[in-house]
């Protein structure tokens, strides 16, 4: 196999010259595997993130699935800088997976940062306390004397020792009791909160990283799949006499679903959906056969969901007034009837949409049949922000002990949460167990679209009453979701955790859900990406309605600065609420008059333990062309750990969004989805890009995540710009629907 | 239920047993040639099943490669000359993820069959010259460009090609030379930052000419 063949090359470490050149420069460290240098390695609390070499050398291992999202630099940046080490010294690279020695290996729900933050500073702080152990019996000195900072361990007296000369001596320091360690004060931090370039750009810029679509292992196979057009149906027959003929195609044959709930923890439908098999000799004549068949399927359980149908049906239930009541509010219906206030109904609707993750959905699976005392055994390589789950899935669908299941996680090609669901997984796993080959799945961008687990659409009806102080006198919410078996899919509804839901004082929340047979899961920011649009754009209907200014009304909603659980980050804080707004809008010069056609647009969220507030600076001409000219972002996400990959994923997030909101949709009628490339499912080019200007407020609170909370407030911020240009108010998504293109 | 039913085909028997001969094997035995060209595809041979062999040029070396005529550069780059570098994202020409050079002019490889390739190819893996990056590459990392970086390759390449005809190209210059060129993360902020700079390499070295550094590969065997 080929995974890390530049490391195996040996010339990973890429450095400037002066003039703006850049040297490859030949890294002898690399040479020698990890076994052989003298390591730190030690429980499975302490030091098995960290090894020095004797030359100097640091190794830090990452053990969070990366997607784009930078956890492979952030994360051993905080191991960095509590072992005091110097950044360029380190090289960072990834972990196995190995629950025992790692502990949990995910990614998602912007969590990596505050789930691991403290214990990397373990990590980190436990290396230094062993370097500085080392120190001390050698220059027969105190502890208390000495310092660790830039690769070295200082003594008061000038005297100094690198990390290479302690590293021998260091292992052999007892482990430190992780309740003992201190930590460094922040304010003298060299490397948290720097700016730090990605750990492998240098891999992805000369083409040499490995994502799981690039494995490629002793006689493996290819392998395509094809599932029903029409979601739930089985494959009964195809030209199978047809297929096999075709060039370089080995095997073809049906697939029988294989899919419990129970087969991955929390499991969406994740198993084997009925399909058709190729396997071949490459990517392109599995594919090719692929758009040759024709099946017969049994959709006698198949999905009859119609997007058009869906829309009718919420639309009559809105009208019928509230549904099942989540929220109950003091004195909602006396306050909407009480004739002295003005009163708002506005029906809000958003689409579902696709993940098209840049890399297609792949997996890489060997099945190995046991034979005598050998117990049947499984080997994958998966981009997976779970990767440990798919061991249940071995275990539950194909009778692999999860004992007996290697699983060699690779860099993802975008994830958005679509990775976290394992269904390509379960195809790759069932091809091989059938063909009894090495098989690499990999998914046309046609499969990628049809078989997603989608961003649920959804419809929110919203009322509300401003008194003749033009203050909020009531806020009505309707919700009108999805559910599958009782239960609202992933995304619909709302959590309890919304500014709506905590905040105000006289909110009444509802919901009704129909049912949905479409797949839905986490898309970045689930519910809190649609949510945010409904809610702050319907904030600043209010604002217009009661005659203040968009941000004065949020801020006077906001009240006093209070945490409304305290200290819990998932909670809302209005006083870093407060900061944020306040913030945006001086920086975005917020209240200054605007040409004709122009306009500034607001909005605030609070999700994933993140304040943000964002605003828009939008043009729009008479045909409808909308150009969205700058963004500015406001983020309180507590401490920034590397201020180059934050603000890069503020950029992305407002990017994505735009993207989002702009022009995508996902239809389904009667039960087929109807879009199928990136020519009918389309995705924001680069002449679209506004500029985007990011603010950090960095709070004295913990470090959260970024990944996702800088994209719901975008598509308000949009919306209500767009609004303050035209005074036409977009209560539906995608913006091209409504006749907007983006330019 | 059942796992599966489908039923095994002969020939995939006959490959477990390791009596398989590849599909070429048995066409060469009867082949006879068809073309000679001196750009690019000099030998294609192939009876019913079309089955050809190509001589292309890749990263200036010379690649004799067995494949379908309709196979698309794309699949040969990466399924038979392991360069995977080059991404696949849609098979449409949409995305630009599988951008390479064909003659220095950037072309979507997924929709290029490997009968129709005609000049040598350069891909990412080809970019930089010995063991100096190219200055986009360089950028690239100053900028800090990459989030999940897969559809780096194809920016670099289109980017690539712009600069060798554009030297001070405008913010406008690059969104139409990178419009083809889809990323998911949205970098395309620091995507225009890091051409920018590239460019600004070009001018410099080329008013001052002395901005040669031969590493040899940084020293690597």
């Amino acid at each position: 196999m080929t995974i890390n063949k530049l490391g195996r090359r040996n010339f990973l470490k890429a450095s400037a010259l002066a003039g703006g050149g850049l040297m490859l420069e030949f890294n002898f460290v690399s040479m020698i595997s990890a076994e052989e240098l003298g390591t730190l390695v030690g429980s499975k609390e302490l030091n098995v993130f960290v090894q020095i070499a004797s030359d100097g050398k640091i190794t830090i291992y990452s053990a969070t699935p990366e997607m784009g999202q930078g956890v492979k630099t952030a994360l051993p940046m905080i191991i960095a800088e509590e072992m005091g080490a110097k950044w360029t010294d380190v090289e960072v690279i990834d972990a196995p997976l190995d629950a025992d020695k790692f502990g949990s290996q995910g990614a998602g729900g912007s969590t990596s940062i505050p789930e691991n933050f403290d214990t990397m500073r373990k990590m980190g702080a436990s290396a230094r306390e062993m370097l500085i152990g080392a120190a001390s019996e050698t220059m027969e000195v105190d502890r208390e004397e000495l310092e660790a900072r830039d690769s070295i361990v200082v003594h008061s007296s000038g005297e100094s020792l690198t990390f290479g000369q302690l590293a021998a001596l260091a292992v052999k320091q007892p482990l430190p009791d992780p309740e003992m360690l201190s930590f460094k004060d922040p304010r003298s931090y060299t490397i948290i909160g720097t700016t730090v370039g990605g750990v492998d750009n240098l891999v992805i810029v000369t083409g040499q990283s490995q994502f799981g679509i690039d494995v490629d292992i002793p006689s493996m196979q290819y392998a395509s799949y094809t599932r029903c057009p029409r979601i739930g149906g089985v494959a009964i027959s195809f030209n199978e006499a047809e297929i096999i003929k075709l060039p370089g195609i080995t095997q073809t044959f049906i697939l029988a679903p294989n899919d419990r709930a129970d087969i991955a923890p929390g499991s969406f439908g994740e198993g084997v959906q009925g399909g058709v098999a190729i396997v071949g000799e490459d990517t392109w004549s599995v594919m090719n056969a692929k758009s040759k068949l024709e099946i017969e399927w049994d959709e006698s359980a198949a999905s009859h969901d119609d997007w058009e149908r869906m829309i009718l049906k919420a639309q009559q239930i809105a009208e019928k007034g509230d549904g099942e009541i989540t929220l109950k509010g003091a004195n909602v219906d006396p306050a909407m009837a009480d004739i002295n206030n003005k009163t708002l109904e506005s029906f809000y609707q958003f689409p579902y949409v696709a993940h098209v993750c840049m890399e297609p959905m792949n997996c890489t699976a060997h099945f190995k049949k046991g034979s005598g005392s050998q117990p049947d055994a499984m080997e994958l390589w998966i981009p997976s922000q779970y990767p440990g789950d798919v061991k249940d899935i071995a275990e539950n669908i194909f009778g692999v002990k999860k004992e007996n299941v290697k699983v060699n996680p690779t860099r993802m090609g975008g994830g958005f949460g679509r990775r976290g669901i394992h269904d390509f997984a379960s195809e790759a796993m069932a091809i091989s167990h059938h063909s009894g080959l090495p098989v690499k799945l990999t998914w046309t961008r046609t499969d990628d679209i049809h078989n997603d687990f989608f961003r649920v659409g959804g419809f929110q009806n919203m009322k509300a009453a401003i008194n003749e102080n033009g203050e909020l006198a009531a806020w009505n919410q309707h919700y009108i979701g999805f559910a599958k078996e009782g239960k609202p899919v992933s995304g619909s509804g709302l959590g309890g955790n919304e500014f709506s839901m905590v905040a105000l004082d006289n909110a009444r929340v509802s919901q009704t859900m129909m049912p949905v047979q479409t797949p839905c899961g986490f898309w970045r920011a689930p519910g809190a990406n649609t949510n945010a649009f409904v809610e702050q754009s319907f904030l600043h209907e209010l604002a217009v309605l009661a005659d203040k200014d968009h941000v004065e009304f949020l801020l006077e909603l906001m009240g006093s600065r209070r945490w409304i659980d305290d200290g819990n980050v998932n909670a809302l804080n209005t006083g870093r609420a407060i900061d944020v707004i306040k913030r945006a809008a001086e920086a975005s010069g917020w209240g200054r008059s605007m040409p004709v056609g122009t306009g500034l647009g607001f909005s605030f969220y609070f999700c994933h333990a993140a304040h943000v507030a964002e605003v828009a600076e939008v043009s729009v001409d008479e045909n409808r062309n909308l150009r969205v000219h700058k963004v500015t972002v406001a983020v309180d996400v507590g401490p920034i750990i590397n201020m180059s990959g934050a603000i890069s994923q503020v950029q992305g997030s407002v990017i994505d969004g735009l993207s989002t909101m702009a022009m995508q949709q996902i239809t389904m009628k009667d039960g087929i989805i109807q879009q199928d490339n990136f020519d009918t499912y389309p995705v924001m080019r680069i002449a679209a890009t506004p500029e985007v200007n990011v603010h950090f407020i960095q709070s004295d609170n913990r470090s959260t995540g970024l990944g996702e909370p800088a994209l719901p407030p975008l598509a308000p911020a949009v919306t209500n710009a767009i609004f303050a240009a035209t005074g036409t108010r977009v209560r539906s998504m995608p913006l091209s629907e409504q006749g907007f293109k983006l330019v | 239920m059942s796992q599966n039913y489908g039923k095994k085909s002969k020939r995939a028997d006959n490959y477990q047993l390791g009596s398989y001969t590849s599909v070429s094997e048995i066409l060469f035995q009867n082949a006879t040639l068809l073309v000679t060209s001196d750009s690019g595809v000099i030998l294609k041979r192939g009876i019913d099943e079309k089955m050809a062999k190509y001589e292309i040029t890749v990263n200036a070396e010379k690649k004799i490669v067995e494949a379908n005529p309709d196979m698309p550069l794309l699949w040969v780059l990466r399924d038979k000359l392991k360069l995977t570098g080059t991404k696949y994202g849609c098979g449409i020409a949409q995305c630009g993820a599988c951008t390479v050079h064909v003659e220095g002019v950037p072309v979507r490889s997924c929709m290029l069959p490997i009968s129709a390739v005609s000049g040598s190819v350069t891909t990412i893996e080809g970019l930089a010259n010995g063991g100096n990056l190219h200055p986009l590459q360089t950028a690239w990392i100053d900028h800090d460009v990459p989030q999940c970086g897969y559809c780096q390759s194809g920016q670099i390449m289109s980017a690539a090609a712009l600069l060798e005809n554009n030297r001070a190209p405008t913010d406008n210059d690059i969104d139409e030379a990178l419009a083809g060129n889809y990323c998911r993360c949205g970098t395309y902020i620091r995507i225009r930052a890091a051409v920018h700079s590239a460019a600004l390499y070009y001018r410099a070295d080329e008013q001052t000419d002395t901005h040669v550094i031969d590493t040899k590969n940084g020293g690597a065997s």
